[in-house]
């Protein structure tokens, strides 16, 4: 079954396009990455997967059913979404925020009970997050922050997972945490993974399949092996890429060169 | 680790009557205590026996010091809530009706009543409420489409639109007759004293609002988290802040209308409460309405004690205490 699939969808800020003609259909339980060039439009396509946005033209079905006939509720207990940056002017500890993921399933006027507290907690187990319970959220290192708001998306026990650069600024280890307890909540809990990523060789060594995005269109979707190759990368981003095979089960590894650019190229 | 979650439900209970002990015993004290000092005893005495004793003590009592500290109370809980949920919506801890302007607004609005001659109820308090709308559309419709609707601009345009309230109070009262300046203006300063018993009814408005508020904490909560992250969450982000600003408005106009321009009590409280119990609002939220009634009961009372010709206007007591806590965040938020 689909769990989330987009048909012909093309979307607008204004007189800007920043998506056309976009067509995608993600299967249960896989694990799909998004990648392309800054301002190609992942970002999006992530919020119009999640429902945060509408788009101009198309229509998203989730779970074969069209997501607009969705409440915010019943939307908020199938999906759930890590966004790239939460502000923390006003930070709560990080109980509090895993909490929060029961929201979509108490009413307005009741309080968190013990089987809502009792899924807090397996949510901040399964990140590792549960000694930092009390800590406030701003008080945390960028990994452990991290961690602890995929315990809150976790908590929301969604069928579909979505994240926007969930490895951005993290350092090498984090990095890898991060990407294994994906790939972890995809095998024990059948979770659809979807994530936007600028880091290549993560989405290789991790992803099912591959969206590479280009200038507002689908270039290529499908494996690794298939999207990353150097005469498509090239092209796209604008810039030499090595692609070679890794050394851990011959999935496809991205070298950049340093000077071989698009604006190196012009102004040489 | 073994992890202990605390419930929240004992701790609500627990600071909500906590804090209604401190507001009863705030309220009875601004009963008991007038020109003559404070006299517990003899006020209770009355309060429990209406009708007998001293006619003259009962008289002042129920028709000068009750509406007096009533007014106090649902003032300071008004503006304490209302700061609230502006810092809340805006995400700034530095954000309050008398900052943003809002009360300003509603200041032009109560006082182009007055002059046009409209009723003291409902006539000013939908003047007021205008007033107030209008300034809060200045200060919004600008900042729509823009990503931050949280940003310091927000608190910037505020304060400009607080100025230019100021001016055109300034002028108005330039304009009016010579016999309604003094009025307006010691109105202006935050005057409690104007309320007569008959007037009391009209501040039950204000409950509803508290009512939705309240109910509206948690999702309060989750807008801190970003409007985004709200919405993933099942909350109508649009829904609920429209809702939160048209409370909150409508009841800071009402309490302007009665009592004139208080400042910083929507500052000085969240933010106490804040350090004592966190940033959650579902216990914020009552412990503001609580905190805010009896800090404004307590400014009053030093206002009223402090030996000057007259008494002193309850505003100059709160902005005294608050606007160096307003430099005081700003410098540390700068840090």
């Amino acid at each position: 079954m689909n769990a989330l699939a987009v048909t012909n969808l093309t979307c607008q800020y204004g007189k800007k396009t920043v998506l056309t003609d976009v067509s995608l259909a993600v299967t249960t339980g896989e694990f799909l990455v998004i990648i392309g060039p800054n301002g190609s439009g992942k970002t999006t396509l992530l919020k119009i997967l999640a429902g945060l946005i509408s788009p101009s033209i198309g229509t998203v079905t989730l779970f074969d059913r069209p997501l607009a006939s969705y409440s915010r509720r019943q939307l908020a207990r199938v999906l759930a979404i890590v966004p790239q940056q939460m502000p923390m002017d006003f930070p709560f500890t990080v109980e509090e925020t895993v909490l929060m993921g029961r929201s979509p399933v108490l009413g307005l006027t009741s309080f968190e009970g013990p089987a809502d507290i009792a899924t807090a907690r397996e949510a901040m187990a399964f990140t590792e997050v549960a000694h930092l319970a009390r800590r406030r959220l701003d008080q945390l290192s960028g990994g452990e922050r991290q961690r602890a708001v995929i315990a809150r998306a976790i908590c929301q026990q969604p069928r579909i997972i979505l994240l926007d650069e969930p490895t951005a600024s993290l350092d090498p280890a984090h990095q890898i945490r991060i990407m294994d307890l994906m790939e972890k909540l995809r095998r024990e809990y059948g979770v659809t993974v979807i994530m936007v990523s600028h880091d290549l060789n993560l989405a290789a060594l991790y992803g099912d399949r591959l969206l590479l995005l280009g200038d507002n269109r689908v270039e290529m979707a499908g494996p690794p092996a298939e999207v990353l190759t150097y005469e498509l990368l090239e092209r796209v981003y604008g810039c030499v890429l090595l692609v070679d095979k890794s050394p851990l089960g011959g999935v496809p590894r991205v070298t950049p060169v340093p000077g071989r650019h698009i604006g190196a190229r012009l102004s040489a | 680790m073994f992890l202990r979650m605390q419930p929240l439900l004992p701790r609500l209970l627990l600071l909500t009557g906590g804090l209604a002990v401190l507001f009863a015993a705030c309220f009875l004290a601004g009963l008991a205590t007038g020109s003559s000092g404070c006299n517990l005893a003899e006020t209770w005495g009355l309060l429990r026996h209406p009708g007998q004793g001293d006619t003259t003590a009962a008289t002042i009592l129920f028709e000068i010091r009750l509406p007096r500290v009533t007014l106090a109370a649902v003032a300071g809980s008004t503006l304490a809530a209302g700061g609230l949920v502006f810092q809340a919506l805006l995400r700034n801890p530095l954000a309050e009706p008398y900052i943003l302007g809002i009360s300003g607004g509603s200041a032009i609005g109560a006082i182009l009543g007055m002059l046009a001659g409209l009723s003291s109820f409902p006539g000013v308090p939908l003047a007021a409420f205008a007033g107030s709308m209008l300034t809060l559309g200045l200060i919004l419709i600008p900042m729509t489409g823009r990503v931050a609707l949280a940003s310091d601009s927000l608190l910037l345009g505020g304060v400009m639109v607080n100025a230019f309230c100021g001016a055109v109070i300034m002028l108005l009262i330039s304009l009016s007759r010579s016999s309604q300046v003094q009025h307006i203006l010691f109105w202006l300063m935050g005057d409690l004293s104007r309320l007569t018993p008959a007037g009391l009814p009209v501040l039950a408005v204000v409950l509803p609002c508290f009512l939705v508020i309240f109910l509206l904490a948690r999702p309060m909560n989750l807008l801190l988290l970003g409007q985004e992250t709200a919405t993933s969450l099942g909350v109508n982000a649009r829904a609920v802040t429209l809702v939160l600003l048209l409370a909150t408005s409508f009841m800071v106009s009402l309490v302007v209308c009665q009592c004139g321009l208080i400042g910083f009590v929507g500052l000085v409280v969240p933010h106490v409460l804040r350090l004592l119990v966190g940033p959650d609002h579902r216990l914020l939220v009552p412990a503001s309405l609580l905190g805010g009634g009896a800090f404004l009961i307590l400014c009053d009372l030093l206002a009223r004690t402090i030996p000057v010709d007259g008494d002193l206007p309850v505003g100059i007591v709160t902005a005294l205490i608050g606007a160096p806590l307003f430099l005081f965040l700003l410098w540390r938020s700068g840090k």
